[in-house]
């Protein structure tokens, strides 16, 4: 068999996954081997799929996705550090028939920002709560988040997170979890196909739960850093199964009750 | 609702006036002495009526990013809270100016620095009129200094958030939200069905998506934007500066005074016109833009002007800017919570005068 040029693995029948057309065709500024592009992507698939881009009111973050929104063609509004879920609250406050998400870090979501993400899933505001998890400040140059692992190396625990000074990793799906507001908290991964795959599942539960209005929806995406993880991306991803997983294991947490 | 005639405190007319200018939305936080504008809205319960939204944040925090939020949807939102609150708020405020996009705040000021005390004070003058938060910007700053102009102030200070895509507060203090006068309220007017070009609702086919965002990592396109913003303050201070005299035509010194300060020296300008003294009184109703024109212009007839604020002396500086050294400017001031008399009002104009 002839080996195939460039040329023929573009043509759209040789390609098993495809650009959605909600994203745009600038360059990301994200690192090699990072897993936002994929959740990205994922997100846009689920938007075009069912038909929200003249519904969505984004928010993004302070941190590696601040630029977000160059990348994804909906509307979208840059929050402060942390307080995104503010934003959103009040944009489906005032718009309720709107499709409204929040896209953050775990510095944004479970440091800065941690009573807004408290209060707004206590609410139980019809928003979604998109979590990318990945244990470090990446945009800063990989200072401590608080789900750095106990031991784990960055910029500002050199000798590892020592947990006696530094706290504990937080796990915000199980804190948020127990809250009533929240409807549905799922933990996912995008650094295979398969887990890919599973979180746009997810989403598309969270736009159902959204249009049906049972409360937040909040989906944690366990992701690497190669650059703040001082790894190759092949290396991130193995670490981050190693060591992240067990400590942040996969899988639904809330589900509410099928209607 | 019809126009109609009540007596309530400032802070209530605030909240009425609000559900009567249409506002789409109230995030608020409680704090003394402004508690009752949040506690007045809840119980009005406007979503029910006009489907005006009312929300009791986490925080102050919270509460002005559910502002901009809001604003980003181009609705009428606002909120409101007092000094320690308002400083908490400047995070929100200046993002706000940065993405200029139209809210209204109400500070209801109180005496500091940090949680001082609950009485009134004028003391966050520079906090509401040189920026606030980091980086060159302006809110537009209205000062009542009575109850009705509580109510009046809310619309006007949409409108003009709105006229500018720009931030408004209203600076008030504890006496004027706590005091009770009659107010005229105006009719209720709807809420603006008007989606703004440049609002996020959803991108339909027929535009590009709309971004919210006061970022650019760009260094020259940030400074263009720095200078177009600076030629809104400037639009902004040519067309919008308002502000009442009294006594002026013949006066031989001036008070500059706003709010309750300018209430009180109504009364001091009368005493010191009895005893013989041509007082004369300029309260500015618009603290940026400020009437620097119009001082500029007194300081050719006054031999001299006196600032009276509850502060250390803070609004007394846009005076001695205003006048650029053409006539002596004093100030005098109370702190703390602590509120003038017209007597020792006088008393310090004519210290102020014999030099």
């Amino acid at each position: 068999m002839a080996e195939l040029t460039f040329k023929d693995i573009i043509k759209p029948e040789n390609l098993a996954y495809t650009k959605s057309k909600l994203m745009t065709d600038n360059v990301m500024h994200y690192c090699p081997g990072c897993g936002h592009g994929t959740a990205h992507q994922v997100l846009a698939e689920v938007l075009e799929e069912e038909n929200l881009q003249s519904k969505t009111i984004g928010i993004t973050p302070v941190g590696c996705s601040v630029l977000m929104y160059n990348y994804i063609d909906i509307d979208f509004q840059e929050a402060a550090h942390g307080r995104a879920p503010a934003l959103a609250t009040a944009v489906k406050r005032l718009m309720p028939d709107k499709f409204v998400f929040t896209y953050q870090g775990d510095g944004d979501l479970a440091a800065i920002g941690t009573a807004e993400t408290i209060h707004t899933c206590n609410r139980g505001e019809n928003i979604l709560i998109l979590f990318i998890n990945n244990g470090i400040y990446g945009m800063t140059g990989g200072q401590m988040a608080p789900t750095t692992l106990e031991g784990m190396k960055s910029s500002t625990s050199p000798y590892g997170r020592n947990v006696s000074t530094m706290g504990s990793p937080i796990k915000m799906a199980n804190i948020v979890a127990m809250l009533p507001g929240t409807c549905y908290v799922t933990r996912q991964s995008v650094n295979t196909a398969l887990g890919a795959r599973k979180l746009k599942r997810a989403i598309k539960k969270a736009v159902q739960y959204q249009n049906e209005k049972r409360g937040t929806c909040f989906i944690e995406v366990v992701s690497n850093c190669p650059s703040g993880w001082k790894m190759t991306p092949v290396e991130s991803n193995k670490w981050m199964e190693e060591n992240m997983f067990p400590f942040y294991p996969l899988g639904d947490i809330k589900v509410p009750e099928e209607k | 609702m019809e126009k109609e005639l009540r007596l309530m405190k400032g802070n209530e007319a605030i909240a009425e006036a609000a559900i009567r200018a249409g506002a789409d939305g109230y995030f608020g936080y409680p704090i003394t002495p402004q508690s009752e504008i949040l506690e007045y809205l809840m119980e009005a319960n406007p979503q029910v009526t006009t489907g005006m939204v009312v929300l009791q944040a986490e925080s102050e925090v919270a509460a002005i990013n559910m502002v901009y939020g809001g604003a980003a949807c181009g609705k009428k939102v606002m909120t409101s809270s007092s000094s320690p609150g308002i400083s908490l708020k400047q995070e929100g405020i200046t993002y706000i100016a940065g993405a200029e996009l139209p809210c209204l705040i109400v500070n209801v000021v109180r005496g500091g620095p940090g949680l001082g005390t609950i009485q009134p004070a004028q003391s966050d003058y520079f906090q509401a009129t040189k920026g606030g938060g980091h980086g060159d910007y302006h809110l537009i700053v209205l000062a009542p200094s009575s109850v009705q102009e509580m109510a009046d102030f809310v619309e006007m200070a949409f409108d003009l958030a709105f006229k500018y895509r720009n931030p408004a507060m209203i600076l008030s203090d504890g006496a004027i939200g706590q005091m009770m006068e009659k107010v005229w309220l105006k009719p209720q007017k709807k809420r603006s069905e008007e989606i703004l070009p440049w609002a996020t609702t959803g991108k339909p086919a027929t535009r590009e998506h709309n971004i919210i965002t006061s970022l650019d990592l760009d260094p020259e396109r940030q400074e263009k934007f720095n200078q177009k913003l600076i030629a809104k303050y400037r639009e902004i201070e040519e067309h919008e500066v308002r502000y009442e005299e009294f006594m002026t035509e013949d006066a031989e010194y001036l008070f500059v005074a706003y709010g309750t300060s300018s209430r009180i020296c109504q009364k001091a300008l009368q005493l010191a016109r009895a005893e013989g003294i041509k007082a004369g009184l300029l309260r500015p109703i618009t603290l940026f833009p400020y009437p620097k024109k119009r001082l500029n212009e007194l300081a050719d007839t006054v031999k001299g002007m006196l600032a009276v604020e509850m502060s250390a002396g803070q609004m007394v500086e846009d005076v001695m800017l205003s006048v650029n050294g053409k006539t002596r400017v004093g100030h005098y001031g109370r702190m703390g919570g602590m509120i003038p008399t017209p007597e020792e009002v006088v008393d310090n104009l004519k210290t102020f005068i014999k030099g």
